[in-house]
């Protein structure tokens, strides 16, 4: 036990004062961050005001094209030709003409720009008249506007969760981000330090120490202590991610909101210049109404993040985190000692490393419906379960399919262990020859 | 107090498609230097292993110090393999303090008895230097110190010499004197004959899995001694007597000659002078001692 100790200890430390260690931890956290704030960046500085200036020579729609901090909309009355020359050079990005028989031709709507038009200005513009001539024709019709005014019902719909204690308002998307973060966290996590148990498995029978090191300690010993060694760094590494990127994040964060603020004020004023003093009063409410709508959007987010199970979540990270690691890696590891160098694992690794894609590519499904029948199976079967159950937990998981789903992983990874550790003990002193798999078949079954 | 350290009884060890020892048996006695003989392939290294209990037999029994070999039995073990190697990266002091604790050493007994080993071997200023800047020779230097380290009561040691320069070669054969005469008992095994020659009180020759000879080094010497003189004379030329057979002669540049005489069934040195004194003028005349090389060939070639 004693020496187990000691080879965790050697293997922990060895790893953690590695330089590639420390600045992996330093610059994983700085390339999430730069990566989320680059994100947010390009969405702040796309925001790029554009002028239109429209011909309604039908006279339908003064008015009902809603400004938005992307587009202002200018009405014209002039000879379209004039605009069409002026429109070069001019202040404005692009020109709607409507013709004066949009009723009857509705597809005669044009769009000159210099640029070329982008699918929003056309979608929008689109939209906008097409609501408009629906208005007309239903008034036509003789239905009134109060009658359609009450007809417009605007369904939203909210996602509730039925458990005990009762109804909780819950997100699909809150929970679907949570829970891909974690599976992605577990993937990833097992190929990096399933392949370092295997390196360094192979640097030792390589480099020959492994025979002294077994005249002082039991296989088993050495190949348990170094997979612990490596799930403590990990565990380390993940750790030290998870609070040097809140860091960064909070500081990163506030530079970023201040940005936000400010440009966001920016274009408000730079637009409501632009417009006349009635418009100036109608587009402040609307501004009003949709940054209202958005801010109740994300302290919903924010809410319901709070209503998922975060304890649950957590515990059963880190169990399926290590559960899911031990797995891997004792098969990783007997790759490790059954091969003369790192080149010559390839044959070897397709068959562990498929199950692990598979699972990470079946958990893309289980995101859109966690509770079909392929979530659950394959929430069961350990090779899969660290990443399937992780996606499902966030959305919530009947119990007994927790605990069955933990003593089967429990039981795979001793499973695994058991088979790496006899193909370990006679695969570290094998020198100079070019294994197959029905001999790491046979060497399961040696006596000692 | 058991007499032998070692005693291996009628063990085997099968692997998959071969039998590697058959039913070997042999005794090491306490405080002797034993050599562990034998041609490529031929088992011994199965059978250290089985002492280091880094394989088990499929058949027999060991005893070590008079018990059956049991786990605790590591830590009384030093073990220097033939195919040997460090963690490349780690620093010398780190990797000695690792492989000594392993082998139940506290962490202070360690330091003191690696300070005495740096300045015995003055290699002080290796301490922080990574394996990887070492040459050789003196990682081989670094792999002797951390088998010997824990003061084992066996030290087994395979080619132990290979890759040292004949001044370190010296050195580490004095390190296995002075262990031998602190009391340790140490397993020799080695392809080089003049080295059994000149350290080993015992040896065992193993063959094709099975063991051919054991014994003191002495007495097999003298088992395997070919009973034949060589004399070196001036004169006239000699004749078979019934005492002797001449079974080469060859004349030297200086007049001389040189003849190898096999003396007849009971006959002894001093019956071959009586012989020849009277006839010519004798330069030289010894008896041909066994060299170590020619007993291995013969052993392995009778047991072929």
């Amino acid at each position: 036990m004693n020496n187990i100790l000691l080879i965790i200890q050697r293997e922990y430390v060895t790893r953690v004062k590695k330089k590639s260690f420390i600045i992996m931890t330093i610059v994983g956290p700085l390339l999430m961050t730069l990566m989320y704030a680059g994100v947010i960046w390009a969405a702040i500085s796309s925001v790029n005001q554009k002028k239109i200036e429209v011909l309604d020579e039908s006279h339908l729609f003064e008015g009902k094209f809603k400004t938005t901090p992307e587009f202002i909309y200018e009405f014209k009355n002039d000879d379209i030709e004039k605009l069409k020359s002026g429109l070069k050079g001019s202040q404005y990005d692009a020109l709607v003409f409507i013709p004066e028989n949009i009723l009857e031709a509705p597809k005669t709507v044009k769009i000159y720009s210099e640029k070329g038009v982008t699918m929003e200005l056309q979608g929008r513009v689109e939209s906008a008249i097409e609501k408009e001539i629906e208005t007309i024709k239903l008034t036509e019709a003789g239905i009134t506007k109060s009658v359609l005014e009450s007809a417009k019902m605007d369904v939203s719909s909210e996602t509730i969760s039925l458990k005990e204690g009762g109804e909780k308002k819950s997100s699909a998307a809150a929970a679907s981000i949570i829970g891909g973060i974690c599976a992605f966290l577990i993937y990833l996590s097992v190929f990096i330090y399933g392949a370092q148990v295997m390196r360094s498995i192979t640097e030792e029978k390589t480099s020959r120490i492994v025979e002294i090191l077994i005249s002082s300690v039991k296989p088993f010993q050495l190949m348990i202590g170094k997979i612990v060694g490596v799930a403590l760094v990990g565990l380390t590494q993940f750790g030290l991610w998870i609070v040097l990127t809140a860091g960064v994040f909070t500081i990163g964060g506030k530079i970023v909101g201040d940005k936000l603020m400010q440009s966001k004020d920016a274009i408000t004023q730079s637009q409501m210049a632009n417009l006349p003093p009635e418009a100036q009063e109608l587009a402040k409410e609307n501004m009003q109404v949709s940054s209202g709508m958005s801010n109740n959007i994300v302290t919903d987010i924010i809410g319901a993040a709070d209503t998922l199970p975060i304890a649950t979540i957590v515990v059963s990270f880190l169990f399926y985190f290590v559960g899911g690691y031990l797995l891997y890696s004792a098969l990783f590891g007997a790759v490790g000692s059954a091969v003369d160098s790192d080149t010559d694992t390839q044959q070897f690794m397709l068959p562990i490393t498929i199950p692990i894609i598979a699972a990470f590519m079946i958990a893309q499904v289980v995101i859109r419906d966690p509770h079909s029948n392929l979530a659950i199976w394959t929430s069961m079967i350990p090779f899969t379960s660290p990443i399937i159950m992780m996606v499902r937990i966030p959305f919530g998981v009947p119990i007994w399919q927790i605990i069955l789903s933990v003593l089967l992983l429990i039981g795979g990874f001793m499973f695994t262990t058991w088979i790496a550790a006899r193909i370990y003990r006679v695969g570290i002193l094998m020198y100079g020859k070019k294994v197959t798999w029905k001999e790491l078949g046979k060497w399961i079954f040696y006596k000692n | 107090m058991a007499e032998n350290i070692l005693e291996i009884k009628n063990v085997i060890k099968n692997y998959a498609n071969h039998r590697a020892l058959d039913d070997v048996s042999l005794t090491v006695p306490k405080g002797t230097i034993y050599g562990l003989l034998g041609p490529n392939g031929a088992g011994k290294t199965s059978l250290i292993r089985i002492v280091n209990q880094i394989t088990g037999p499929d058949g027999g029994t060991i005893l070590f110090d008079g018990h059956p070999l049991a786990e605790k039995n590591i830590y009384d073990i030093g073990y220097l393999p033939e195919e040997r190697g460090l963690y490349k990266k780690m620093k010398v002091g780190e990797q000695l303090l690792y492989l000594a604790r392993l082998k139940g050493l506290s962490k202070d007994a360690a330091m003191e008895k690696l300070k005495e080993w740096f300045i015995k071997f003055d290699i002080k200023t290796w301490w922080e230097k990574p394996i990887e800047d070492l040459s050789k020779g003196m990682q081989q230097k670094i792999q002797f110190v951390a088998t010997v380290l824990h003061q084992p009561k066996l030290i087994i040691l395979d080619e132990p010499f290979s890759g040292f320069d004949p001044i370190n070669a010296t050195l580490i054969k004095d390190e296995i004197l002075e262990l031998k005469e602190k009391g340790s008992t140490i397993i020799f095994s080695t392809h080089r004959m003049e080295s059994v020659e000149e350290l080993c009180d015992y040896i065992a020759l193993i063959n094709k899995s099975k063991k051919v000879l054991e014994g003191k080094k002495l007495d097999i010497k003298e088992q395997f001694k070919s009973n034949t003189y060589t004399l070196e004379y001036f004169g006239e030329e000699l004749v078979s007597t019934p005492n002797f057979t001449i079974l080469q002669e060859e004349a030297q540049l200086d007049g001389s000659k040189t003849t190898i005489l096999k003396a007849e069934e009971g006959r002894v040195g001093n019956d071959l002078l009586k012989d020849i004194v009277e006839k010519v003028n004798i330069r030289a005349f010894k008896e041909d001692v066994a060299s170590m090389n020619d007993v291995f060939i013969k052993a392995v070639n009778q047991s072929n």
